[in-house]
């Protein structure tokens, strides 16, 4: 339904050009819930924006194809991507005090949502308004239609906005990171939510995330993205199970996960992402790698290949040709040197302007 | 870069503070010098400057006209005529010398009643913020009041009634003014009050004064140089409305805002005698805020990143 | 003043009716307005306080001609009869005060017989049409051009408004007045041989309102344009703002409910400052252009030491300035919901 080929998304600084997105490519198919996860600043919310032509200045969409139910918006005309926009394919981001307007009521900031495409009346849309509100499970639906963003809770907040998203009843809906500024117990509520919703009315979602646990609850395919690329894609267990690229592989060693012996510890991947104007020679992540050989550090990295059914990733090692000590071995090391390090490290590190 | 361990908190804000303050000032010169405008404006003050100081001795070479001398022979003349090279004005005094003096007036104006607010504005706000409370509230009910009161009439009664001179018209502009400084000095108190570090050094015994006060500086100098920067247009300002109104700094001392009142009885016959002095006005004050600005830019914290 | 949260009622103590009151908006409100009302009172009490203990203070006394005749002692005696001024300064004060409730602001010193209330009487209609002319002047055009201006960031429009409102921000209005005086009235007047130009003195509802009301609007007019395009930019910024294209909004829906909307915030609240900038503005531009509007009249009982007419125009403005002030507070409120009232 959605195909999203080689696209190229660059910003254009005083300090360079970043390539936020570097050649990605995937697609969505209808009904189906696709997880995209990887740090912050690795492209996920950029890639996001680009399939809603919603790239910031000084941003732009250089080159790739999205295809959208085999209509090409990367060509459609202002008319046209209004229409896409919230209709087609909807978005909802990530803070949702910050993404609504606090000088208009929610209602009516839902309503415009519906009316600005013209499927539904005034009053058809704002009768409406309350029943997706009882949907999304706000309490007292009839008189919180006439309350200020201000006036809601963080969870409410968010469930408005799950609301306006899926109020043109929308192809595909898009979720940036929808559960990282709320509470832990909210964040619960959330899912809880989507994965009805998602039961109930059969939208496509594309659920951007840096958290493996909503991954793993809600989605059935999973794209890994780093430093704008692809690195590794497949449906959400075998990845789970059998993750073939290291970046991969470390982030789910971050998660603590229950059913694992307690003596395994938690590794963190050292090091920083890459400045994206100016990345590292050879394989992007190959500077914070725990299983790097020589060739990762000259030769950029491969094209995706096939790892599994269904499953590819880019990676001149792959997890399964490490050895077994390979992998105790990287987790000890790993783990002593980022113990090393918080010896070493400054008891305050002051950049600039810290406290101003 | 490596730091030491801290061992208590006074040594790291002070480490804080001083690494603040370097950084500030080169960041900070470095993008006033980028701001075009800033540094046309910054130039053009230094011109007045020169010319403040220079006049005198300019007419002491006999280079300039004496601007008080009268010369009953030859009032109202254009620009080129008699010798003089703007005109004279309705007494036959020479328009450019007294142009070059008034500047004198005007930076002097400027430059000396921010003078007199930096103390005033310093004490008040300082003490409202950090004794808070009743003393706060007090002070800021002041401070309303005479906000409340239009700056320009208040200026105005005052120097008309204890007559015109250098102590009423200067006193006068300072007491309008002062209030936005210490407003500005007191938000700055307060906000250092609420940080964390003033808590634990009280909880530990020792005195916030000192230490408020070490962070006083380095926080609020940017805020309170712009504040003063922008200041002087204001009172270059009032003082010249003052003397347009006929009650600011009496002749013989020329000031640009007479010479726009007496120019102005003469308008017709010679525009040259408003035109100038006007000018002269309001380039100095598009000097004076193109600085500002450029320092406001400079100084701007959020900015720095 | 800012509408910030302020001390709490005291609830508890409050009888049911009046807590009735306070839990709604409405009853809020009003119970602000109220107490904005009574907080004038004393800021207007000290403000004729003050100008009061000035006038006194003065050295001489206001029967002192600038190098004229000096009057007689009887004359004088009389004078101050006349005028009260022989009573002790506090008791005058008191009087003064009394009056002032009752809307007399005494006898003018200058005008033989007439009341100052009369003076201002007769020269407000001409301050006044020029200050709502001004304002009616200042709105549209300073918050389009600085709307603008922030749309088109950047570009030649954005440059070339910006650039005009700084200067016209930093040139006096009586630099600006004269200014226009030479280029429109002297200069045109040479150039066209008598057959252009508009007149630089004087009253009438027509020609000659322009160049006052130009010269009273400019500098507002600049300071506006530079806030709403400094608001307008932080505005389009925000995430709401990309909520709103997401959504698929027409552009004037995302531009009028969205952006303005928010960033005209601000604005308002200048409103209450740029009036009271108008009120000393008429001061220097009435005397600029001959108008017998009250701001003229003020200069003219300075220059002539007509201490009541001083009070009570002080008063007067002080009074219209804090009531505008209060207005555009009140406004606030009703533009921005997140505003607290208790």
């Amino acid at each position: 339904m959605l195909q999203v080929e080689d696209l190229h998304t660059q910003f254009f600084t005083s300090r360079g050009v970043v390539r936020a997105v570097d050649g990605v490519t995937f697609h969505v198919d209808a009904g189906e819930t696709l997880g995209v996860v990887g740090e912050s600043g690795c492209g996920k919310t950029m890639t996001a924006l680009s399939i809603l032509r919603l790239v910031p200045d000084p941003g732009k969409i250089t080159s790739g194809r999205i295809l959208f139910r085999g209509r090409e918006v990367t060509k459609m005309t202002d008319e046209e991507i209004r229409d896409f926009r919230g209709n087609d394919v909807a978005m909802i981001f990530q803070d949702p005090m910050t993404s609504l307007n606090p000088v208009t009521k929610i209602g009516r900031q839902i309503e415009e949502a519906m009316t600005a495409h013209e499927r539904f009346t005034e009053t058809l849309a704002r009768g409406r308004v309350i029943e997706l509100l009882k949907r999304v499970r706000v309490p007292a639906a009839e008189s919180r239609v006439n309350d200020y963003p201000h006036q809601f809770s963080g969870g409410m907040r968010q469930r408005a906005m799950i609301a306006m998203g899926l109020s043109n009843e929308p192809s595909l809906l898009i979720a940036d990171e929808p559960t990282t500024a709320l509470d832990v117990t909210v964040q619960a509520q959330i899912i809880q939510l989507m994965k009805q919703l998602n039961r109930e009315l059969g939208t496509a979602m594309m659920l951007i995330t840096h958290n493996m646990a909503l991954v793993a609850s809600l989605c059935q395919r999973v794209v890994v993205m780093y430093a704008g690329r692809i690195v590794e894609e497949g449906p959400v267990e075998q990845i789970f199970n059998s993750p073939q690229h290291p970046y991969t592989w470390s982030l789910l060693r971050s998660v603590p996960r229950v059913d694992e012996a307690r003596k395994d510890r938690l590794v963190s991947i050292r090091g920083l992402p890459p400045d994206l104007s100016n990345p590292p020679p050879g394989c992007k992540f190959h500077p914070r790698c725990p299983f790097v050989i020589d060739k990762c550090k000259t030769d950029p990295e491969p094209s995706l290949s096939e790892v599994g059914v269904n499953q590819v990733a880019r990676c001149w090692v792959l997890m399964r040709n490490v050895t077994e000590e390979g992998v105790e071995a990287a987790k000890a090391s790993a783990l002593s040197k980022d113990a090393a390090a918080k010896l070493k490290a400054p008891v305050m590190e002051v950049e600039g302007n810290a406290g101003g | 870069m490596a730091l030491p361990v801290a061992a208590n908190i006074e040594d790291l804000s002070a480490w804080e503070v001083s690494e603040k303050q370097i950084g500030l000032w080169s960041d900070a010169l470095q993008r006033f010098r980028r701001n075009r405008l800033a540094i046309a404006g910054a130039v053009l003050i230094a011109i007045l400057v020169l010319i403040a100081f220079g006049s005198p001795l300019l007419v002491h070479l006999g280079i300039l006209h004496d601007p008080i001398k009268q010369n009953v022979d030859y009032i109202e003349s254009g620009p080129g005529q008699n010798g003089f090279s703007i005109g004279s004005d309705e007494l036959g005094r020479d328009t450019l010398s007294r142009l070059m003096y008034g500047s004198q007036v005007s930076l002097a104006v400027g430059i000396l009643v921010q003078a007199i607010i930096l103390p005033i504005g310093l004490l008040v706000g300082l003490t409202a913020g950090y004794f808070g409370g009743r003393i706060d509230n007090l002070l800021m009910r002041f401070t309303d009041i005479w906000y409340a009161f239009p700056d320009l009439l208040f200026v105005l009664v005052v120097v008309s009634v204890f007559h015109p001179s250098l102590l009423t018209i200067f006193g006068a502009i300072s007491l309008v003014n002062w209030v936005g400084l210490a407003r500005l000095v007191r938000g700055q108190v307060l906000s250092i009050k609420e940080k964390e570090f003033v808590e634990a050094a009280r909880s530990s015994g020792s005195s916030p004064a000192k230490l408020i006060l070490k962070h006083l500086l380095p926080n609020s100098l940017g805020p309170i140089i712009v504040t003063l920067t922008f200041g002087i247009p204001n009172a270059i300002f009032l003082e010249a409305v003052l003397s347009f109104l006929g009650v600011g700094i009496q002749p013989p001392t020329p000031t640009w805002g007479q010479m726009v009142f007496d120019g102005y009885e003469a308008i017709y016959a010679n525009p040259t005698s408003v035109v100038f002095p006007a000018l002269a006005i309001g380039f100095t004050l598009l000097a004076f805020t193109f600085v500002g600005d450029g320092l406001r830019d400079a100084l701007d914290p959020r900015m720095r990143r | 003043m800012a509408v910030t949260a302020g001390r709490p009622v005291r609830g508890a103590l409050l009888p049911p009716q009046v807590t009735a009151i306070t839990s709604t908006r409405a009853g809020s409100l009003a119970i602000f307005i109220v107490r904005r009302i009574l907080w004038m009172i004393p800021i207007l009490f000290f403000v004729i306080l003050i100008t009061f203990t000035l006038m006194h203070l003065a050295p001489g006394s206001p029967w002192d001609k600038a190098g004229g005749r000096q009057l007689s002692d009887t004359v004088v005696n009389n004078l101050n009869i006349r005028y009260g001024l022989n009573k002790p300064v506090p008791q005058q004060f008191l009087l003064y005060i009394t009056s002032v409730i009752h809307f007399d602001f005494g006898l003018s010193y200058q005008y033989q017989g007439k009341t100052v209330s009369n003076l201002l009487l007769e020269s407000w209609p001409y301050t006044a049409t020029i200050g709502v002319l001004a304002f009616l002047l200042i709105i549209p055009v300073g918050v389009g051009l600085g709307v603008l201006a922030a749309l088109r960031q950047n570009t030649r429009i954005d440059y070339i408004t910006m650039g005009f409102a700084t200067v016209a921000a930093s040139f006096p209005n009586f630099v600006i007045g004269a200014l226009m005086v030479v280029a429109f009235s002297v200069l045109s007047y040479k150039a066209t041989g008598g057959n252009f130009f508009l007149p630089a003195a004087g009253f009438g509802a027509d020609d000659h309102l322009i160049m006052p009301v130009i010269t009273l609007a400019l500098l507002p007019i600049a300071y506006t344009a530079r806030l709403t395009r400094a608001s307008t930019l932080e505005t389009i910024r925000q995430d709401f703002v990309r909520t709103a294209w997401a959504k698929g909004l027409p552009e004037r829906l995302v531009v009028i409910r969205h952006i303005l909307k928010n960033s005209l915030i601000p604005v308002v609240t200048t409103l209450g400052p740029t009036f009271a900038f108008l009120v000393t503005g008429s001061v220097i531009v009435e005397t600029v252009f001959s108008i017998p509007g009250i701001g003229r009249a003020f200069v003219v009982a300075i220059e002539s030491r007509d201490y009541p007419m001083i009070l009570g125009t002080t008063v007067l403005f002080s009074l219209v300035i804090a009531v505008a002030n209060l207005v555009v507070d009140v406004a606030y409120v009703f533009i921005d919901p997140r505003v607290r009232l208790t």
